[in-house]
């Protein structure tokens, strides 16, 4: 382990970014998890200050930090209503690379991260195994979410209602495409994302489903690693860099005009933190630059590049309403929310407001594993909302936000569907 | 202290409290080491969170007993120290007191805890159709204790008043934990003391707030937004007086100087003019046919002084286009430099054009950004100053600044804090301002209600 003064020289480097706050307080009105806890090392403000003892080694306690880092869902919504425009996302993800580089990578995280999401041949051969016997280990609970449980407990699956690993992930029955752009004369790149690969393929299915609907040409390469939020996320800079390059290597050189995902965190990430944390210095940040500006979320492609509106009619009444839920990467990193609500107007479905719309999940990527109770708790004011709405249906662009919502909706049997928003514009096409 | 005592102590207010809600680790301690104000941190030794006022009370004999330093913590936005804690004391925190007790609608009061949030307070209030109208630019994460405690004002003071004109009544814990009341539901009280009027503004320092009786009054009816351009501050200044001397008191009646403005504008894009030396931005409400005939009273008043041009907002819409150049304000010219110091030193409403002509002087001397903008209804400005405190040869321009500021208020009659309270900040130029009678008086009062100076100690006084 480096020393405490090393470790402080190293925050030093955050400094120019830290001095931004004013520690006006105000991200006390927004953080989900100080909702919680009421506690100043769970805010914004605090976790920032706490920085700053660090790198001034006026505190010499980096455990306590290090685990203050850790309770943060980087949802970001502190970050989008900052008044003195802190950035904090960035500043959290250099410190937790910095702590990990202190304390090291914990080993099952070194393996997942380097190893397995690192090489996209074997995390697919991984999980196609893990899928096929998952069965042995969970049981159907809720068979409208298809959400499972730990049939044994698991330390860290605790009681969790998860969705099961798909058992033919999308990229395993499309694995590569490459159509010409069809009527709109549009091509996009398609980067599905771990969640809707391993998860829900049907996402996938329904996007290219739609992109054919509207004449779009689709590039689609092989073995597309991890976005890198994950890696990140726990301070692994390198393994996040390596993610990237991998990436890169399989888009640049084609010939597309967007690359869409359905997943929030995967736009948000390559958007936002490929081009700001990349720091291997083997890719070009230009392509790394071009790449991000191409990308977009799937509904704001539709609505900005494919004419997709609302439709003018009334829905039939029949069809149950449905809510719609803004992922955090969409809504606080991307500020996306209009696009969305139009795709789902436009798929013959009345929408629904729930209140709180745009509050996080609490889900969170990792936080999720290690603070599965305050996660919970955070999800529980999500869910009493999407109860509230009284639609039957909650949609959301985010399958990370689907599997929380999932979890929590299914423990309370709610017996209201989570959906993708391009699933239901699919179906309605 | 001896790491034994600590552990004692630390036990018994864990009896009191519970040991979740005592807090002695290093982190926790320097989480609870600073407030909004631009000044050096200072670590307690504990930090109590009480779940209960019975226990609220408890803590205070506790801490007098053993001779503790106690500063009682809102949600530590306050602008001026007030909530930086003695070295070794104890912060005790109010966020879990959040109650709201009763909202009245009958006899138009509510009764809170401390803790409970104001905008919380405003929102529930007016689902019933009432109306709470402090509203400091906190007022999202800011508590009503400390609202009292400061008596926090916002951008309604000129027509609605400030925190102070809300209290009807106020609980609190003396030193020794025993339960003072004063006022009551009533709109008029005359027995006994004015001890809400002792706690409003008293920053911790003379009792512990247990719950507040607040005041509530019915709505206004409409309101009219617009938005006036001016080529000199004289002549927005000139404004101001005429639309009050006219007997219209706007509900709002805000400034913004050219710096601000253009800071606003590179920030937002939403169209403000950049060559004009000053915005006024107003509000008139009430009545449907009074806010009519006021708004074109005002509408007049603001072209025969001058107004090169001036936008009346027609919707919802228009009015946070206005409103929301208002709200950009500190946000804007926050994101210019690393630090800024937010002063609110005020002057007589007729003094305002000296005033901002004092801030350019001050400006060019100490070669400094300076961005004013504020209540110009009621003289209160917030005169910005933007700078890197990591900078230490322009952060002693910057104090050398702030003591330029203050002392032009105090020429022009004005004050060295309209808003943003004294705490540590300002207790070095209270003497100037209000003469050492008056702090030696005020001294005596701290000394004879806590006799071993346990309430937030160097604050104020
Ligand atoms: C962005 C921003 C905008 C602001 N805008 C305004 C504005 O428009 N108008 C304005 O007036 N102020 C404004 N302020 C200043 C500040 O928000 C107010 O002073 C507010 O009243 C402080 O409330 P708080 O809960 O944060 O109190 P704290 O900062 O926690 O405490 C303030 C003082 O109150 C004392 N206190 C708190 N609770 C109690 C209690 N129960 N019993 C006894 N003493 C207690 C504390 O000891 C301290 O001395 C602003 C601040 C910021 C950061
Ligand atoms: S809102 Fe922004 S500037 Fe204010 S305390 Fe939070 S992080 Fe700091
Ligand atoms: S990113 Fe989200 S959880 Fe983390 S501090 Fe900001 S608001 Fe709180």
């Amino acid at each position: 382990m480096a020393d405490i003064h090393q470790l402080a020289q190293q925050f030093k480097e955050l400094d120019d970014q830290l001095v931004n706050c004013m520690r006006c307080g105000m991200c006390q009105a927004v953080c989900p998890v100080f909702s919680e806890t009421g506690r100043e090392v769970d805010v914004t403000r605090g976790k920032l200050a706490l920085l700053d003892c660090l790198a001034d080694e006026l505190l010499r306690d980096a455990d306590g930090v290090n685990a203050t880092l850790s309770r943060c869902l980087l949802c970001g919504t502190c970050e989008a209503n900052c008044p003195s425009g802190v950035k904090v996302l960035d500043i959290f993800l250099k410190a937790r690379a910095i702590m990990t580089g202190y304390y090291g990578l914990h080993p099952a995280k070194r393996a997942i991260f380097r190893g397995m999401l690192a090489n996209p041949r074997l995390f697919n051969a991984l999980t196609a195994i893990g899928s096929r016997f998952q069965g042995l280990f969970t049981k159907k609970v809720d068979d409208l979410l298809g959400s499972s449980c730990a049939r044994f407990n698991a330390p860290l699956i605790a009681d969790r209602h998860f969705n099961s690993l798909a058992t033919t992930p999308f990229r395993k029955h499309v694995a590569s495409l490459d159509t010409a752009a069809g009527s709109s004369g549009l091509r996009v790149a398609f980067f599905p994302g771990c969640v809707v690969d391993k998860m829900y393929p049907a996402i996938g299915d329904a996007t290219l489903k739609v992109l054919k609907h509207h004449g779009v040409g689709v590039f689609l390469p092989e073995n597309q690693a991890c976005c890198g939020i994950p890696v990140l996320s726990s301070g692994d800079r390198q393994g996040f860099n390596r993610l990237v390059e991998i990436n890169i290597d399989r888009f640049a050189g084609a010939a597309f005009d967007a690359l869409v995902t359905p997943c929030a965190s995967c736009t948000s990430t390559i958007k936002e933190l490929w081009p700001r944390l990349y720091d291997g210095g083997k890719v070009n940040t230009e392509a790394i630059r071009l790449i991000g500006d191409k990308t977009m979320d799937i509904s704001q492609f539709l609505v900005d590049h494919c004419g997709v509106a609302a439709s003018g009619e009334q829905p039939d009444r029949g069809t149950a309403a449905v809510t719609y839920h803004d992922p955090c990467h969409l809504k606080n990193s991307l500020g996306i929310t209009a696009q969305p609500r139009t795709v789902i107007k436009a798929s013959n479905v009345p929408l629904i407001e729930m209140q709180e719309a745009g509050v996080c999940c609490g889900c969170g990527g990792t936080f999720n594993l290690f603070h599965y109770e305050m996660s919970r708790k955070i999800g529980g004011r999500k869910a009493d909302h999407i109860e509230s709405s009284t639609a039957k249906t909650v949609a959301t662009s985010c399958p990370a936000c689907m599997m929380q919502i999932t979890d929590l909706l299914s423990h309370r049997k709610s017996g209201i569907k989570v959906r993708h928003v391009i699933e239901l514009y699919a179906d309605s096409l | 202290m001896a790491h034994e005592t600590k552990q004692n102590l630390a036990r018994e207010f864990a009896a009191i409290v519970g040991d979740d809600e005592v807090m002695t680790g290093e982190t926790d301690l320097h989480a609870y080491s600073y407030d909004a104000a631009v000044l050096d941190p200072v670590v307690p030794s504990y930090v109590v969170r009480p779940q209960t006022t019975e226990a609220l009370g408890q803590i205070v004999r506790l801490c007098n007993e053993n001779g503790l330093p106690l500063t009682v913590r809102g949600a530590g936005t306050n602008l001026s120290g007030g909530t930086i804690p003695h070295p070794g004391g104890v912060v005790v925190l109010t966020n879990r007191l959040n109650r709201i007790l009763e909202i009245n609608e009958e006899d138009l009061y509510a009764v809170v805890e401390p803790g409970v949030i104001t905008s919380r307070l405003a929102a529930e209030v007016a689902s019933r159709g009432l109306f709470y109208p402090p509203d400091p630019g906190s007022q999202t994460v800011s508590t009503l204790g400390g609202n009292v405690a400061e008596n926090a004002g916002g951008l309604r003071g000129l027509k609605y008043g400030v925190t102070k004109d809300y209290v009807m009544g106020i609980e609190f814990f003396d030193v020794d934990g025993t339960l003072v009341k004063g006022g009551s539901r009533t709109v008029k009280c005359v027995t006994g003391l004015n001890l809400p009027g002792l706690m409003v503004g008293s920053e911790g320092t003379l009792g512990v707030f247990s719950k507040i009786i607040l005041k509530l009054i019915p709505p206004p009816r409409a309101a009219r937004s617009m938005m006036a351009v001016f080529g000199t501050i004289k002549a927005a200044s000139e404004t101001v007086a005429a639309i009050i001397a006219a007997k219209i008191v706007p509900a709002t009646l805000e400034l913004m100087d050219n710096f601000t403005i253009r800071t606003v504008e590179s920030f937002r894009k939403a169209g403000l003019p950049t060559e004009a030396a000053a915005l006024l931005l107003i509000e008139v409400d009430g009545h449907p046919a009074q806010v009519e005939d006021e708004a074109v009273q005002v509408e007049r008043i603001c072209r025969e002084n001058g107004a090169e041009d001036l936008t009346v907002a027609r919707d919802s819409a228009e009015r946070d286009i206005i409103w929301q150049a208002r709200r950009d304000a500190l946000p804007a010219l926050a994101k210019l430099k690393p630090s800024c110091v937010l002063e609110d030193a005020t002057v007589p409403r007729s003094k305002i054009p000296a005033m901002i002509e004092a801030l350019t002087e001050i400006s060019k001397e100490y070669n400094l950004p300076i961005g004013t903008f504020g209540h110009a209804g009621d003289g209160n400005l917030h005169p910005t100053i933007l700078t890197d405190r990591r900078d230490k040869v322009e952060w002693q321009r910057v104090e050398q600044a702030i003591t330029a500021i203050f002392e032009r208020a105090v020429q022009l009659d004005g004050t060295l804090s309209g808003e943003h309270g004294i705490g540590i900040a300002k207790a070095r130029f209270m003497e100037r301002e209000v003469g050492a009678g008056t702090l030696a008086y005020s001294r005596r009062l701290k000394m004879a209600v806590d006799p071993k100076n346990i309430l937030n100690p160097g604050k104020m006084v």
